[in-house]
């Protein structure tokens, strides 16, 4: 345990991806199975505990201090774990510790996975004890499940392909077939064993995602060599096929990321195995369509995070999927085609599928930037039709581009929408937490609505990013300044017609809301600019929100 | 904070009508009692100061020779009558000259505790506690996630760093007074007897330490020197100074900060510290609630800092306790990057 928390600590303080993967790669060289193993699964998020909640750790620690006292910590530090971890009173001396063999951990995860939930309050407090502060808080992360130490799983997999000198594609596609403490993998990447079979039948193909277009990259890229797709307003999914060694199908849609979605879209996933396909793997967008009709963002976000999924909750929110790219048919791996002939290859599979909740990402015609740009602004004149609204910029792809894993650099573009912008009045501060943590970095903003007493502020949206680190220290500085009133961690910001600070707040669309005082929801709203310069009265207006929600047709209520 | 007796507050500070003065006042006035010489406590332009020799020194050295109309020096334990009150200075322990102000009027006993720490430093006279009636306290790290009595635990992470990375530059960001020589101080009492290096803004008041019998060894300035030939050595610089285009210049640096701040490790990865370092000038959560205990007041009144924690714990212990929500202070610790530093 003890040298997991020295690795965890000195990753949380590497600034750079080079040094974190040397950090990561001398781990796994130095650290025996099947400790590093368990590590490995940490830092990927393979580990889970069911039972290990945030609530039993907060019980833990207002057993032993002051609630008051932990809450105005937790306010100030903005992570649980390091709270607790700071806060645990250290145990009385000559207790039995000393004698005991040095936790591993090894000993945690198999104690987590074999303890209810009775039992492991008294076990997370003994191992607690027995760890020192570095220790408490690596051992607090890893049971909350959140790391928050800059190292993605995809960093993790790099730093261990260097291990073995493969790459990190070469990890990702044995990767769904293993399991903690994969011995068999470490086996692999020090040559002592052949590489772990891959028998997944529906395996999980690393995603090919793309850049934000600048305007200056414009004039380096040839139209013709490009496809442009709309960009829906869905989320990525991959839905994979395929034959088990005892014959069955196994059918599964993946997230970007590679986590199982299955059984959230059971819908989507029985309409997938039913293909006519043995073997396959489709990149797409899924969306709720109804009538044909793509609905806004608002609308599938009812089906998001659910642990459930009701016979009316599918009825009413048909799962669909738009594909735009095919990665494996029929046992041939396609991805080292050129994206025009995959192109070709999905519109046929499209075709047979004929499954009414499968189509195909239309693509845009153009013959020059300008053009598309004129598409970008108005989709519904270029062939969106009534789908604009869910559309949220477009994609360029190049016509010779392989399907590459990760975010290679010159093949896929995003160019995404201008985002709307409104000006608005600081109204309310809170603490972040991670990396914003004890700075006042949550904003609440509101804009001007008339009243019977006259133009009031009503909030219309919180902010947390969008701001520089210095911008964020000015803001903070800020704060702590034009106090009005707390309300617990709430800082009410001294607001009015002659006083106040304006944010010029960007936001990417906007929702009726019957659960806000305002009547509306941005979507994505961060600060774009702090206009110190400019007064609170001229900030903007209820109506101009109103009106947008008119003019863009954005906000249907999702039962319409 | 009109059961703080002869005390109240004004936009420019803790003000005492009956001896016409305020403490630490965060605008120009005619009569300021200054506690210590950090720059969120001392200011320009008083009509009148009255503080320790070494605090008038240091304010002559960061603000100028005029930067008040009049000085008058006071040693600790001295007692002076200003209108109908007694005021004598007392050891602090935060840096060189700094002091709790003690004010008396016959009745009532009050203590304005500046900054000032318990923990033990080779640069300045310890903190004495002073019995009172009402103690104003400062609450820097008044929450109880702050810890830092083991300095001699960070120095030796220092120096283990600078020898497991032989070939780096080890940048340590400490607040040009007080925290600058007290690294330098602490290093010396580890048995560190190379050359330590300064960067400019550090030099003066370095000079001052030392003129003032504080033992520093070898200190060279960084400036005449190659910044890309320092691999191995310990610099000391401002903290800005660490994200400065300045830094860049020496080979590899690894990136270190003194400050009790780096307890909280959102807070170094933040300011993109590889070597937080746990070392503060301030008194941490059981240093300030030893205080408390120690001056035996019945009134708490906390000026800055996170006063909440520290209300509830003395209203808890059943003391009177009050937030003053003062602004303008804590800033040198805290955040900003001090001025010196683009020196």
């Amino acid at each position: 345990m003890n040298q997991f928390a020295e690795l965890l600590d000195r990753l949380a303080f590497e600034p750079s991806r080079l040094g974190k993967l040397r950090l990561m790669s001398d781990f796994f060289r130095r650290t025996p199975d099947p400790e590093r193993g368990y590590a490995l699964a940490a830092l990927t998020g393979a580990l889970s505990f069911q039972h290990a909640k945030a609530g039993l750790i907060r019980g833990l620690i207002t057993y032993r201090v002051d609630p008051v006292l932990f809450e105005l910590s937790y306010d100030f530090v903005g992570d649980l774990s390091e709270t607790v971890a700071l806060l645990w009173p250290a145990p009385a001396e000559n207790s039995s510790m000393g004698n005991d063999a040095p936790l591993l951990l090894s000993d945690v995860v198999r104690g987590l996975s074999a303890t209810g939930k009775l039992d492991l309050a008294r076990n997370l407090a003994g191992w607690l004890d027995s760890l020192d502060e570095t220790g408490r808080w690596a051992l607090l992360k890893l049971i909350t499940g959140a790391l928050r130490i800059g190292v993605s799983a995809r960093l993790a997999k790099t730093a261990l392909a260097e291990l073995g000198g493969k790459t990190p594609n070469e990890i990702e596609e044995v990767w769904h077939g293993l399991a903690p403490p994969y011995l068999d993998l470490f086996a692999w990447l020090e040559g002592r064993e052949a590489r772990p079979d891959s028998s997944d039948p529906a395996p999980f193909c690393p995603a090919m995602l793309a850049h934000a277009i600048e305007t200056k990259d414009f004039d380096e890229l040839p139209p013709s060599g490009f496809s442009a797709e709309w960009k829906w307003d869905g989320i990525r999914v991959q839905a994979a096929s395929g034959l088990a060694a005892n014959g069955r199908r196994v059918t599964r849609l993946f997230s970007r990321t590679g986590e199982d979605v299955s059984g959230a879209f059971p819908d989507l996933t029985d309409c997938m195995a039913a293909l006519p396909f043995e073997n396959f793997s489709l990149d797409g967008e899924l969306l709720i369509l109804r009538e044909r009709k793509v609905q806004p963002f608002s609308v599938l976000q009812q089906r998001l995070n659910r642990k459930t999924t009701s016979a009316k909750l599918l009825a009413d929110f048909p799962a669909h999927v738009r594909a735009y790219d095919l990665m494996r048919h029929d046992g041939e791996d396609l991805r080292a085609l050129p994206f025009a002939e995959r192109r070709g290859r999905l519109e046929s599979f499209v075709a047979h599928a004929s499954c009414e909740r499968l189509d195909l990402s239309p693509l845009v015609s153009f013959v020059s930037w300008a053009e598309l740009a004129e598409a970008r602004k108005n989709p519904a004149a270029f062939g969106a039709g009534a789908d604009a609204e869910a559309i949220e910029g477009l994609m360029l792809k190049r016509r010779d581009s392989i399907y590459v894993p990760g975010r290679p650099k010159g093949l896929w573009y995003k160019w995404k929408r201008d985002p709307f912008t409104v000006d608005a009045v600081l109204m309310y501060a809170q603490r972040g937490h991670g990396k914003r943590s004890s700075y006042y970095s949550d904003f609440t903003f509101g804009v001007w609505r008339d009243e019977e007493e006259g133009a009031r502020l009503v909030p219309v949206g919180k902010a947390y990013f969008g701001f520089t680190d210095a911008e964020l220290r000015e803001l903070d500085r800020y704060v702590r300044n034009n106090t009005a009133n707390r309300f617990g961690p709430v800082r009410e910001i001294i607001h009015g017609e002659s006083q106040g600070l304006v944010l010029e707040i960007a936001f990417e669309g906007l929702n009726r809301s019957s659960r806000h005082k305002s009547g509306v929801a941005m979507r994505f709203p961060r600060i774009a600019r702090i206009r110190w310069d400019k007064p609170a009265r001229e900030a903007d207006r209820i109506e101009n929100l109103q009106a947008l929600l008119k003019e863009t047709g954005l906000g249907g209520s999702p039962a319409g | 904070m009109s059961s703080a007796h002869f005390l109240s507050l004004s936009p420019a500070g803790v003000y005492c009508a009956a001896g016409d003065f305020f403490i630490d006042p965060l605008r120009p006035v005619a009569r300021a009692l200054i506690t210590h010489g950090h720059s969120d406590h001392a200011r320009a332009g008083h009509g009148h100061v009255l503080a320790t020799r070494e605090t008038l020194a240091i304010m002559a050295i960061r603000l100028g020779q005029g930067f008040a109309g009049r000085i008058q020096a006071i040693d600790y334990g001295d007692k002076l009558r200003l209108g109908s009150i007694d005021v004598s200075f007392h050891p602090a322990g935060h840096v060189i000259g700094s002091a709790q102000i003690r004010m008396a009027d016959g009745k009532t006993i009050v203590v304005a505790s500046g900054d000032y720490k318990r923990e033990a430093d080779p640069t300045c006279a310890g903190f004495e506690p002073i019995t009172c009636d009402v103690f104003i306290t400062e609450a820097t790290f008044g929450l109880p996630v702050f810890r830092h009595s083991r300095t001699a635990d960070e120095i030796a992470r220092l120096l283990a760093s600078q020898q497991l990375f032989p070939d780096r530059a080890h940048l340590v960001g400490a607040y040009a007074l007080g925290k600058a020589q007290r690294v330098i101080a602490l290093l010396r009492g580890a048995g560190y007897d190379r050359p330590i290096y300064l960067h400019g803004a550090m030099e003066k008041l370095c000079a001052f330490y030392e003129r003032q019998g504080v033992e520093l060894g070898d200190l060279l300035p960084v400036a005449a020197n190659d910044r890309a030939k320092l691999a191995g050595e310990i610099v000391i610089c401002p903290p800005g100074a660490l994200q400065d285009l300045w830094s860049r210049k020496f080979p590899d640096p690894v990136a270190a900060f003194a400050s009790g701040w780096m307890r909280v490790r959102a807070r170094a990865r933040q300011r993109g510290v590889e070597l937080p370092l746990v070392i503060s000038d301030h008194a941490d959560w059981d240093g300030l609630t030893q205080t408390i205990v120690e001056t035996r007041c019945e009134k708490v009144l906390v000026t800055h800092g996170e006063a909440d924690a520290l209300v509830h714990w003395a209203r808890g212990r059943g003391l009177a306790a009050e937030p003053l929500h003062l602004l303008g202070y804590g800033d040198e610790e805290a955040d900003s990057v001090p001025a010196e530093s683009e020196a």
